[in-house]
C-alpha cells in the first residue's frame, strides 16, 4: 500500500432501496394493520347499522337526561330526578370510596400477616400461612357473597350487637360514632395536611444538613407546631366543633353517627381480606429477598428485632415489594366492580343500569373504560414516583 | 483451641438426656418454636386460647349440632337450630343441581365424565414427561371428547343444547377453553410486543393495556350486551360462546404479559446464535427462544391459571350457569333459602381443591427449578 492514496471513509449515500428484511417487515405491518382496520371497520359498520335499526342515537347527549334510578348509598346529594351525569359522579365517588379505604386497610393487614408468616413463633406463622392459602384459593365473588349473606344474617337493628359503646352491628350495617364535618372542620384538616407536607420538606432539609455536618437536629418542635399548634389555632379561630355524635336507635333505624351499609361493608371486608392475602405473600417474599447478612450485621450491632425490621430490612425490602404491590392495588380497584353482585352502586353498576335503561351500550362501556383507565394511570404514576424515590441510588 | 475440646462437656446434662427421650424432644420443640421469648409465649397462649374457642364453636356448629339429612323438603328441624348448627342436609338435596345445573337428570353421567376428562387432562399436562409436541394432540382429542359428551347427538347420545349446561363443567369449560385459545394468542401478542416493527408493536400494546386496564366485568357486559350490536343481522352467537370469547381475549392479554417476562429473560446471545444459523424469525422463536422463555415462567403461568380459574365465577353477573351461579340459584328455593352459608362452603371447597392443587404444583416447580 502506498501512502500517496489515503483512503477516506466513503460518504454514506442515502439509499432508497430496501433490503429483504425491511421489505418483509413493511409487508407484515401493512398486512396486520389492514386486517385490524378491516375488522374494526366491519364491526363498526355493523354497529352503526344495528343502532339505526333500533333507533338508538349515538353520543353522550343522554348524560343530561333524567336518570330516574335510585341510589341508596351515596355521600353526595342525589335524587332520582338528577341527570345521568350526576349518577355517574356518585358512582365514581362510590368506587373511589371503597377502593381507597380498601387499599389502605389491605396494605396494613397484608403487611402484618406477611410479617407474621415469617415469625419465629410456629403457631403464628402457620396460622398466617393458612389464612393466605384459604383466601387466595377461593374466588373473590364467592367470598363476597358469603360475607353478604353473613351480614344479612345479623340481628335486626333492635337487637344489634354492641361490641363497644356507640358501635352497632346489625343487618342495617355497621354504625359508628362520627364527627359531623363542616367547613370549619375541613379547614382544620386541610391545615393538618399542609402541615404534613411542610414537615416532610423540612425533614428532608434537616437530614441533608445532618449529612453535611453530622449534627443531629430535632424535628419534634416543628412537628408540634405544624401538626398541633397551627391546627388548634385555626380550629379555635373558626370555631370548629368536634363533638362526637353517638348513633341512637330510634324506631327501626339508627339516627346520627356514620352508617356503613351492609353492601359496602361486605364489599370492603371481602376486598380487604382477599387482597391482604396477596399482599402478605408479596411482603414475605420481599423480606426474604433481603440478604441474610443484613440481619446478621444488625444483630451483631446489638439492635432490637423490631428496630432491625423497621430501619434495616423493610426499607430494603420495599424495593422488591413496590412493583407487585402496584398491581395488587390496581387489582383491588378493578375488583371493586364486583359490587354489582351485592347491589352496591359503584360506577360499573350504575353504568350497567344506564345501559339497560337507555340502550347506550357503547357509551356506557366507554365511560367505564375511561374511569378505570384514569384510576389505573393515577395509581401507576403515584407508585412509579414512589418507586423512583426509594430506588437504590447506585454510587 | 480450647473451646473445641470443651464443647462436648458444655451442654447441661439435663439437655443431653432430654434430647433423647420423646418427651424431651417435644419440650425442646415447644421451647424453640412457641415459647422462645416472653412476647412469643404471650402470643402463643393468646393464639391457643383463640384457636381453641374457634375450633370448639366450629365443631359445635359444623358437626355436633349439625343436621345431615332430612326427608324431602321438611326443613323445620334445620330452621329450629339455625345459628347453632349447620344444615348439611342441603348438600345431598341439591348437589346434583349445583354440580350439573339443569342438564337432563338421566344424562348427568355425561357432564360427570367430562369433568373427569378435564381432571385427567390437567394431570397429564402437569407431568414433565408429557411436555412435548404430542401434548397438543392429547389436548385436541380431550376437548373433542368433552364436546361429544356435552353436546351428544352422535353415537346414540341424545343432543343437549348449550343452554341446559351448568355447574362444574361450565366452569371447567370456560377456564380450559379460555386458556387453550388464550395461550397461543398470548404468545403471538407477547412476540408482537417485542417486535421491531412499530405498527405491530403498538397494536399489541394497545390490546394488552386496554384489556388489563378495565375490570373483567365490563368485558363480560360488553360480551353479553354490546357484542350482538357488532354483528351483522341474522348472526346470533350463543351467550356462553360470547362469554368464552371475552375470556379468551382476557386470558390472552394477561398471559402475554407473563410470557413477555420470560422472553425478556432470554439472553441476547441466544438471538444472535439463532440469527447466525440463518434461522427465520418464526423458526428462531419457535425452536430456540419460546421453549426457553416459557420454561422460565411456568410458575407465574400457573399462578395466572389459578387467577383465571377463579375469575370464571364472574359469569354469575351476566347470568351464565357456572358452578357459583348454580349454587346461588339452588338456594332460591324457599324451603332451603336460609342455608346459603352451607352451600357456599361446599362450593368454596370445590374451588379450593382445584386452586390449592395448582398452587402446590407451582410451588413444587419453583423448588425444583431453583439451584440447590
Amino acid at each position: 500500500m502506498t501512502t500517496s492514496t489515503p483512503e477516506f471513509p466513503r460518504k454514506r449515500r442515502l439509499r432508497f432501496s430496501l433490503n429483504r428484511q425491511q421489505v418483509n417487515g413493511l409487508i407484515w405491518q401493512i398486512v396486520v394493520v389492514a386486517i385490524a382496520v378491516a375488522i374494526v371497520g366491519w364491526l363498526w359498520s355493523n354497529a352503526l347499522h344495528n343502532l339505526s335499526v333500533r333507533r338508538i342515537s349515538t353520543g353522550f347527549a343522554f348524560l343530561g337526561r333524567e336518570a330516574g334510578m335510585p341510589i341508596a348509598d351515596s355521600w353526595l346529594a342525589y335524587t332520582p330526578k338528577d341527570p345521568y351525569v350526576r349518577a355517574f359522579i356518585v358512582g365514581i365517588v362510590n368506587t373511589l370510596r371503597v377502593a381507597v379505604i380498601g387499599i389502605v386497610l389491605a396494605t396494613v393487614l397484608g403487611t402484618l400477616i406477611g410479617i407474621a408468616r415469617l415469625s419465629a413463633n410456629w403457631l403464628l406463622s402457620r396460622l398466617a400461612a393458612v389464612y393466605v392459602e384459604v383466601l387466595r384459593d377461593v374466588p373473590l365473588l364467592l367470598q363476597l357473597l358469603f360475607w353478604y349473606v353473613l351480614m344479612q344474617g345479623l340481628p335486626a337493628a333492635r337487637a344489634a350487637w354492641k361490641p363497644i359503646a356507640g358501635v352497632f352491628l346489625s343487618n342495617r350495617g355497621l354504625v359508628l360514632p362520627s364527627i359531623p364535618i363542616e367547613a370549619a372542620n375541613l379547614w382544620v384538616i386541610v391545615t393538618v395536611l399542609a402541615g404534613l407536607g411542610a414537615l416532610y420538606i423540612l425533614w428532608q432539609r434537616l437530614v441533608a444538613q445532618q449529612m453535611a455536618d453530622g449534627k443531629a437536629r430535632p424535628l419534634w418542635p416543628y412537628a408540634l407546631a405544624l401538626l398541633v399548634g397551627l391546627p388548634a389555632l385555626v380550629s379555635f379561630g373558626l370555631g370548629a366543633s368536634w363533638t362526637i355524635t353517638m348513633p341512637e336507635l330510634r324506631g327501626f333505624n339508627f339516627v346520627g353517627g356514620l352508617t356503613l351499609a351492609p353492601e359496602y361493608f361486605a364489599l370492603l371486608i371481602a376486598l380487604v381480606t382477599y387482597t391482604s392475602a396477596f399482599i402478605a405473600e408479596i411482603v414475605r417474599s420481599g423480606i426474604q429477598a433481603v440478604p441474610r447478612g443484613q440481619w446478621d450485621a444488625a444483630n451483631a450491632l446489638g439492635l432490637r428485632r423490631s428496630f432491625v425490621l423497621q430501619r434495616i430490612v423493610l426499607p430494603q425490602a420495599l424495593r422488591v415489594i413496590i412493583p407487585p404491590m402496584t398491581s395488587q392495588y390496581l387489582n383491588l380497584t378493578k375488583n371493586s366492580s364486583l359490587a354489582v353482585a351485592v347491589g352496591y352502586q359503584d360506577v360499573v353498576s350504575i353504568a350497567n343500569t344506564t345501559l339497560n335503561q337507555t340502550g347506550q351500550a357503547i357509551e356506557a362501556i366507554a365511560l367505564i373504560m375511561a374511569v378505570f383507565l384514569t384510576i389505573s394511570l393515577g395509581i401507576s404514576l403515584f407508585m412509579n414516583w414512589y418507586n423512583a424515590r426509594i430506588a437504590l441510588v447506585e454510587r | 483451641m480450647t473451646s473445641i475440646t470443651d464443647a462436648p462437656q458444655n451442654p447441661l446434662p439435663f439437655n443431653t438426656r432430654s434430647r433423647r427421650t420423646p418427651a424431651g424432644r417435644v419440650i425442646r420443640w415447644l421451647r424453640t418454636n412457641l415459647f422462645a421469648s416472653v412476647t412469643s409465649s404471650v402470643i402463643s397462649v393468646l393464639l391457643i386460647a383463640l384457636l381453641a374457642k374457634a375450633f370448639f364453636s366450629l365443631v359445635l356448629w359444623g358437626y355436633w349440632n349439625a343436621i345431615w339429612i332430612v326427608s324431602g323438603n321438611q326443613t323445620g328441624p334445620c330452621r329450629s337450630i339455625r345459628g347453632l348448627g349447620a344444615c348439611w342436609a342441603v348438600i345431598p338435596e341439591k348437589y346434583r343441581f349445583i354440580l350439573f345445573g339443569t342438564y337432563p337428570f338421566a344424562e348427568q353421567w355425561r357432564p360427570a365424565l367430562a369433568c373427569l376428562t378435564f381432571v385427567v387432562l390437567f394431570w397429564v399436562s402437569s407431568r414433565r414427561y408429557w411436555w412435548r409436541k404430542e401434548l397438543v394432540a392429547v389436548w385436541a382429542a380431550a376437548l373433542v371428547l368433552i364436546g361429544v359428551l356435552m353436546w351428544g347427538g352422535v353415537f346414540g347420545l341424545s343432543y343437549v343444547s348449550q343452554d341446559r349446561w351448568g355447574g362444574l363443567p361450565v366452569t371447567l369449560i370456560l377456564a380450559t377453553f379460555g386458556l387453550a385459545f388464550g395461550f397461543p394468542l398470548g404468545i403471538v401478542v407477547a412476540l408482537g410486543r417485542r417486535s421491531k416493527l412499530p405498527a405491530i408493536r403498538s397494536l399489541c400494546v394497545l390490546y394488552v393495556e386496554l384489556i388489563r386496564g378495565v375490570p373483567l366485568i365490563s368485558l363480560l357486559f360488553m360480551a353479553s350486551v354490546m357484542f350482538p350490536l357488532f354483528l351483522p343481522d341474522g348472526v346470533n352467537i350463543d351467550k356462553l360462546l360470547r362469554a368464552q370469547i371475552a375470556f379468551v381475549l382476557y386470558a390472552g392479554a394477561y398471559l402475554a404479559e407473563v410470557i413477555r417476562g420470560g422472553l425478556q429473560a432470554i439472553p441476547r446471545g441466544q438471538h444472535d446464535a439463532a440469527d447466525a444459523l440463518g434461522l427465520t424469525y418464526w423458526k428462531k422463536n419457535g425452536l430456540i427462544i419460546l421453549p426457553q422463555a416459557i420454561r422460565h415462567v411456568i410458575p407465574p403461568l400457573v399462578n395466572t391459571f389459578i387467577a383465571f380459574f377463579k375469575d370464571t365465577s364472574l359469569v354469575l353477573i351476566i347470568g351464565i350457569f357456572d358452578l357459583l351461579t348454580t349454587a346461588k340459584t339452588s338456594i332460591i328455593d324457599p324451603a332451603w333459602q336460609p342455608f346459603s352459608v352451607e352451600v357456599y362452603v361446599f362450593v368454596g371447597l370445590i374451588y379450593f381443591v382445584f386452586c390449592f392443587a395448582m398452587s402446590r404444583y407451582s410451588r413444587q416447580l419453583e423448588t425444583q427449578s431453583r439451584p440447590s
